[in-house]
């Protein structure tokens, strides 16, 4: 068993015994922070899966908010339709043994969707480079959203309730312990290699004989697969879900977490993702002060405001992100430009 | 004989809209041209002409009263004309400065970086310019005043053409020339040209970089505006989102047609328009919005370097 396994085997059973003592109290006493903490953890799945291909990769999807839609929604209607069946063969709904095995095969049932959608995107559009791969992976996500938005079945702009709420801590912060070993062990792996070949140079690694194509479509699917996960988590946490949750700028949210954290630093992008899920919380709570002028609210409560401006200020003063290595971002993307 | 009037009219309303994105899709060209990156704040500059009219339009009907009139006639044309044209003109040159500024902050600096750094800090141009509007004019949306009397013109049998497209359909021919004479018959149109040909021996040649780039912004900006302008008087609603999907496609007309090819990025956009509003009219209007993307997708598999565009080797 190697250390990393051993690292997660221990996180898990950590978390089982913490989330099996506190989770009815954060949850009834503490709903607010209780809230908090599982967004905390669904966007830490989602930055660091986004972070494979945007930080390890060196590719740039708008996209991922398109996966999370597809992974709610997948897991939404599975729920919605078949948790009977699925529970009626483990005693029955309300079981809690029934209402985790639910949990865990609806969110299989969205991973599993997301990573298809991300097979389809991926083949065509990861030909494409740099700004033109944005611009696709950005089309692709309003097109997934569109689509839900004209679909009856989900509900379309009225939005789509999901069956039981069963989300945890346990099953989000395991998840997202699996997704970071995921990545972590793949990147740091003999074929992991190629990925960052990928970023590092493509046409020396093309050269190499290494079939970029293929690592890109590989690394886009792991983390589709994750978002899908995500978005499952979501779905089961909110009860309620809309297009609209899935927008460009849900995309944005996860593409500011990675580049705050660093491109291609696991560490950094987590901390970033829990950074920027406290971040509006406390700008909205100093917007409501008594102390706070009533014209600074709506700048305070707007988180766009907030992470355009950091997007700026880091690309002009600090591009390698609060933890990424500098040398990586600087030999990182090829200059196309004639010489 | 009437499947042929309504599909001439179709194609019809496809120019004007067409005509919309050709005018934002000329901005995103010539900055990839001179730049070699896409300028996603471009749609926002859109939406910015749209509301700097919306702001000027109140001070020139002091002057003018353009809302009086409820018809063309050969009288009151010259005046409405002149009217809507100050306008106009007056959010152009805002958007110009606006431009200018962008580029002066924002890109600048990151001239010699790597291009995706530029492309993130567009992005957060972007988002920033989107919700400071926002805050300043709130999220709903609101009425662009009347600048010319909306009727259908006379005397056209059964094709109906709104005074507002006609508008659009002129304004655009006549923008669309004197940006050819610019570029075509002035220096710094010459300029442009060079620099978007070979950068290092454009400076060699002693060309001012950073005149020329100011230049291309201003340009690009100015023609934006007009497109927010011009479409506020078809659809007189104007909110600080309305820049995001316009921009898009217009970026795939642009892709279309060639990026960093001009008259590749007016036919791209009318085509787009024409394309999108036969969708709309003869298949599903749904699709509507999907369909740039869906173009774009096929384009970039097929032919990435657009109708008119050059093929760029990658050098090592």
């Amino acid at each position: 068993m190697s250390r990393a396994r051993l690292i997660l085997g221990v996180f898990l059973l950590f978390l089982l015994v913490l989330s099996l003592a506190v989770e009815g109290v954060l949850a009834t006493t503490f709903a607010y922070y209780y809230d908090v903490l599982i967004t905390i953890g669904i966007n830490v799945i989602l930055a660091v899966s986004l972070n494979l291909v945007n930080g390890y990769t060196g590719q740039f999807s708008l996209g991922h908010a398109g996966f999370m839609a597809v992974g709610a929604y997948a897991a939404a209607s599975w729920s919605n339709h078949l948790d009977p069946v699925v529970a009626g063969v483990l005693g029955g709904m309300g079981n809690p043994a029934a209402t985790n095995v639910c949990l865990v095969v609806s969110m299989l049932v969205g991973g599993l969707l997301a990573a298809l959608a991300g097979l389809l995107v991926g083949i065509p559009s990861l030909r494409l480079r740099g700004d033109y791969l944005a611009i696709v992976t950005l089309g692709f996500g309003e097109i997934i959203r569109t689509a839900i938005l004209n679909t009856d079945f989900l509900g379309a702009a009225r939005g789509l309730s999901v069956r039981g709420n069963y989300t945890n801590l346990f099953w989000t912060y395991g998840l997202a312990g699996i997704c970071v070993y995921t990545v972590l062990s793949l990147v740091n792996s003999t074929y992991g290699r190629g990925f960052l070949t990928v970023r590092d140079d493509e046409v020396a690694a093309e050269a190499m004989g290494i079939n970029t194509t293929r690592y890109k479509v590989a690394a886009f699917v792991i983390a589709a697969f994750f978002a899908g996960i995500a978005g499952a988590l979501y779905a089961h946490f909110k009860a309620f879900i809309t297009p609209e949750g899935f927008n460009f700028f849900r995309s944005v949210d996860v593409v500011v977490m990675v580049i705050l954290g660093g491109m291609g630093s696991t560490l950094g992008v987590i901390l970033a993702a829990a950074l920027l899920t406290i971040l509006p919380e406390i700008l909205r709570a100093l917007a409501h002060t008594s102390f706070m002028p009533p014209a600074f609210q709506g700048l305070l409560e707007n988180r766009l405001i907030a992470y355009s401006l950091l997007l700026i200020v880091l690309m002009l003063t600090r591009p390698e992100g609060l933890f990424g290595d500098p040398s990586a971002v600087r030999r990182r993307f090829i200059r196309t430009r004639p010489k | 004989m009437e499947q042929v009037t309504l599909f001439l009219q179709q194609l019809l309303n496809g120019i004007s809209l067409g005509s919309i994105y050709a005018l934002i899709a000329l901005g995103y060209t010539m900055v990839y041209g001179v730049l070699r990156f896409i300028n996603f704040a471009h749609g926002d500059i859109y939406m910015l002409g749209a509301f700097s009219g919306f702001l000027v339009a109140p001070l020139v009907t002091r002057f003018i009263p353009l809302q009086q009139y409820d018809t063309f006639t050969p009288q009151n044309f010259f005046t409405i004309a002149c009217g809507a044209g100050l306008v106009m003109l007056t959010s152009m040159a805002i958007c110009a400065v606006i431009g200018v500024l962008i580029e002066k902050i924002a890109y600048r600096p990151l001239r010699n970086k790597p291009r995706l750094t530029v492309l993130i800090t567009a992005i957060g141009v972007s988002l920033f310019i989107q919700n400071m509007t926002q805050y300043f004019f709130g999220a709903e949306p609101k009425p662009f005043p009347q600048l010319i009397p909306v009727h259908p013109i006379e005397g056209l049998g059964d094709l109906t053409i709104l005074t507002t497209q006609a508008a659009i359909i002129l304004s655009t021919i006549i923008l669309l020339i004197l940006l050819r004479f610019i570029v075509m018959r002035t220096k710094l149109g010459m300029a442009m040209r060079a620099l978007s040909l070979n950068p290092m021996a454009c400076s060699l040649m002693g060309v001012d970089i950073d005149v020329v780039i100011s230049f291309t912004f201003a340009l690009g900006s100015a023609l934006a505006a007009a497109a927010g302008i011009l479409v506020s008087l078809d659809s007189p609603s104007i909110t600080p989102l309305m820049g995001n999907l316009p921009g898009i496609k217009a970026f795939v007309a642009a892709v279309l047609g060639g990026i960093g090819n001009i008259p590749g990025a007016a036919i791209g956009g009318l085509l787009i328009g024409v394309l999108e509003t036969l969708v709309v009219g003869y298949l599903r209007p749904e699709l509507r919005d999907a369909i740039a993307f869906a173009v774009l997708i096929v384009i970039l598999l097929f032919k990435p370097t657009g109708l008119l565009g050059r093929v760029e080797r990658e050098k090592v």
